[in-house]
């Protein structure tokens, strides 16, 4: 792949992703990879296709089953100036290395009163949709978001993914990048037809904390990432024949959140409908609702927030069609808010 | 012990008959009527049906995220499990956990979809035996890729420091999904690892049913004695990829051919006829084993799928007030199967 080939190609979200790792590792030998099946295997979502056969088993390691070891040896070399990127193929499996994460990663710039950085990438694929149970089916926004010293960013098209990896990887601190499975383009797991998208094929960042307007509307606002971006614009293109004019915002990171774009559309459309994929209760949701209100109140004439009910996510597929909101359930609640 | 590992292979090869329909011939995992990941164990029935052969209902065991064959030799109900792998109402977990997640708390089987995590329960189920002076015990089993896990050796710890009825089945098929064993570990004999708690380890390096049970049983018969808990590792094969549709690109030919030929069934069938059981008798068993499969896969195809509104009922036993098992006081309807 020859990065001068052209300005621009149709990439899947995973093959963007693993462009920006391979440009970061060409460019600086201080980039590896670490993580379970993700050499020889290439990711179990293909998030790191190809990166052995080019960088070799030092630098794309395969490691054992031990998350806390390996996701705190990330933190370790980070410290000394290294900069892991570490992969936990499913985002439900960190309750196992979860102090690596809460305490150690995230916590150790603030306690060294910061003169000691942790410039390491977190990787994790997150999401339902494909009936496979409340282990292997969260998004868990809302969990990492709530913890103070950790950038979370969540990619909803290849563009995305590669200008937020490029800048995950260049950024002092732990950034915990959250792939959704759904978006990847995997074979066995069809996506949409909306993360494929046109990307340069040079090196380029996409700055945290800056939101992205991807559709313009009037008459409300719809707050979005990852998968429901795509859902949500299916329901905007659906609610224009009804005559009703959507905004579609996709935050593209969490931490830290760009406020200013949702409350700058807030205050023109006076609506606002808040879907995510993670829990209800102490979520996203709740947060954007807050922050809005906050600093716009009087601008807001509804709220509707959509989200998964506070239920593990069920097995059986009609049950988890019933919790995970798609089109329909978003369309409903813009409804409401008319 | 040869009828339950006749089972197993059986179920799991009409399991992988009806998990492929609707999802060729383009593999995709969301479509079709088993849902969700599947992962079968054929080559391993050997280490469920020779540990299990020894345990009583009362005996706890906790599998991992490749249950089927653990769960068939420690009596779980057939039919409701297959209900439940078809996410049908009647299933083992109402449709709600799937085939990673079987619980049937009447022959005190559970298993986890997270590696090395069945360990610590199965200390639990140790310890309350220890409490009530019962003389039940627990089995939990891992695969050799969970041998590093930080869940598994805590638990070590903790059923050797009390003395807790317990038995570590460590099934080796040599593969952690795209990871060969000597990658991930520089100990040959996983059951080395007792030594760092002074726990007795064995390990049984053949497929062998009949050594297994041997085996097993100086283990289970020393926790369920007082004696405290023993690691076990046991060689089977994995003659499938880590989960259907896993296209194993990483994995050499000749380690799919080796795994296929290393084959405990007609092991134990030599066995068998070597003892003086005539090949009438085991053609009746394995007859007799086919059609309590196909029984079970025609009752759980026949149950009725989860009522959508369902998914809002189970998260507590006792529900607060406003909390669940109440209509939601905003819509989420959106599933239309």
């Amino acid at each position: 792949m020859s990065e001068n080939s052209a300005e621009t190609r149709e990439l899947t979200m995973s093959r963007a992703m693993v462009s920006a790792i391979a440009h970061e590792m060409r460019e600086n030998d201080e980039v590896f990879y670490m993580g379970e099946d993700v050499a020889d295997y290439g990711g179990i979502f293909d998030s790191t296709e190809g990166l052995r056969e080019e960088f070799g088993y030092d630098r794309v390691m395969d490691v054992p089953i031990s998350e806390t070891a390996y996701l705190g040896a990330a933190v370790g070399a980070a410290q000394e100036g290294m900069r892991p990127i570490a992969e936990l193929m499913f985002v439900d499996f960190f309750g196992v290395a979860m102090d690596q994460i809460y305490n150690q990663m995230a916590k150790n710039t603030y306690m060294s009163g910061g003169n000691v950085s942790v410039p390491m990438v977190l990787t994790a694929a997150v999401g339902g949709t494909y009936n496979d149970a409340a282990q292997h089916s969260q998004t868990l926004y809302g969990t990492f978001a709530h913890i103070p010293g950790l950038k979370i960013v969540v990619p909803s098209t290849a563009y995305e993914a590669k200008g937020l990896m490029h800048n995950a990887i260049r950024d002092d601190d732990p950034v915990l990048y959250m792939f959704h499975k759904r978006l990847m383009g995997i074979g066995w797991l069809p996506a949409p037809d909306g993360p494929k998208t046109p990307v340069p094929e040079t090196d380029y960042t996409i700055p945290f904390g800056s939101a992205d307007v991807k559709r313009t509307g009037d008459d409300v606002t719809i707050v979005t990432l990852g998968l429901h971006v795509h859902r949500a614009l299916e329901a905007a293109e659906g609610l224009a024949a009804d005559g009703i004019d959507a905004e579609v915002v996709d935050l593209r990171s969490l931490v830290p959140l760009d406020t200013d774009t949702v409350v700058e559309s807030v205050e023109k459309t006076g609506n606002l409908v808040v879907v995510d994929e993670d829990y209800r209760s102490y979520g996203v949701t709740g947060e954007i609702v807050a922050s809005v209100a906050d600093e716009a109140l009087a601008a807001l004439d509804s709220v509707e927030r959509v989200a998964l009910p506070d239920v593990p996510i069920p097995y059986s597929r009609p049950m988890e069609n019933e919790v995970v909101p798609d089109v329909d359930d978003i369309a409903a609640a813009v409804r409401r808010t008319q | 012990m040869y009828e339950n590992i006749v089972t197993a292979r059986h179920y799991e090869e009409r399991l992988q008959e009806e998990y492929l329909e609707g999802k060729q011939p383009a593999f995709d995992i969301s479509a079709g009527p088993i849902p969700g990941e599947l992962h079968l164990a054929a080559g391993q029935e050997a280490a469920a049906a020779g540990v299990c052969q020894h345990l009583r209902d009362d005996d706890t065991v906790t599998a991992t995220h490749r249950p089927h064959h653990v769960a068939i030799a420690k009596g779980v109900d057939l039919e409701r499990m297959t209900a439940e792998i078809f996410g049908r109402q009647t299933g083992l977990g109402k449709g709600k956990g799937g085939h990673m997640h079987l619980f049937d708390p009447e022959v005190h089987f559970a298993c986890s979809g997270i590696i090395a995590e069945g360990c610590p329960p199965a200390a639990g189920a140790g310890l309350a035996a220890k409490k009530r002076n019962e003389d039940s015990v627990a089995v939990a089993y891992l695969g050799e890729g969970a041998i590093d896990q930080g869940a598994f050796l805590e638990s070590l710890n903790f059923a050797a420091v009390f003395d807790l009825p317990v038995v570590f089945v460590i099934e080796d098929n040599d593969w952690a999904i795209s990871m060969p064993k000597e990658r991930v570990t520089d100990v040959e004999n996983g059951a080395k690892r007792a030594d760092g708690f002074e726990m007795p380890g064995a390990r049984v390096d053949a497929d062998d049913a009949v050594e297994i049970y041997e085996v097993a049983g100086e283990a289970i018969g020393r926790a369920r004695d007082r004696n405290g808990p023993t690691v076990l590792e046991v060689q089977v094969h994995r003659r499938m990829g880590h989960f259907m549709g896993d296209p194993q690109t990483y994995r050499p030919e000749e380690d799919q051919e080796a795994a296929a030929e290393r084959d405990s069934i007609e092991r134990l069938e030599r066995d068998l006829r070597n003892h003086g059981v005539d090949d009438e008798r085991i053609e009746e068993i394995r007859e007799a084993a086919h059609e309590r499969v196909e029984a079970a896969i025609e009752w759980a195809k026949e149950q009725p799928k989860p009522d959508p509104s369902d998914a809002h009922e189970d998260i507590f036993v006792n529900p607060p007030s406003g909390v669940t098992d109440s209509e939601p006081d905003f819509e989420f309807a959106g599933g239309d199967d």
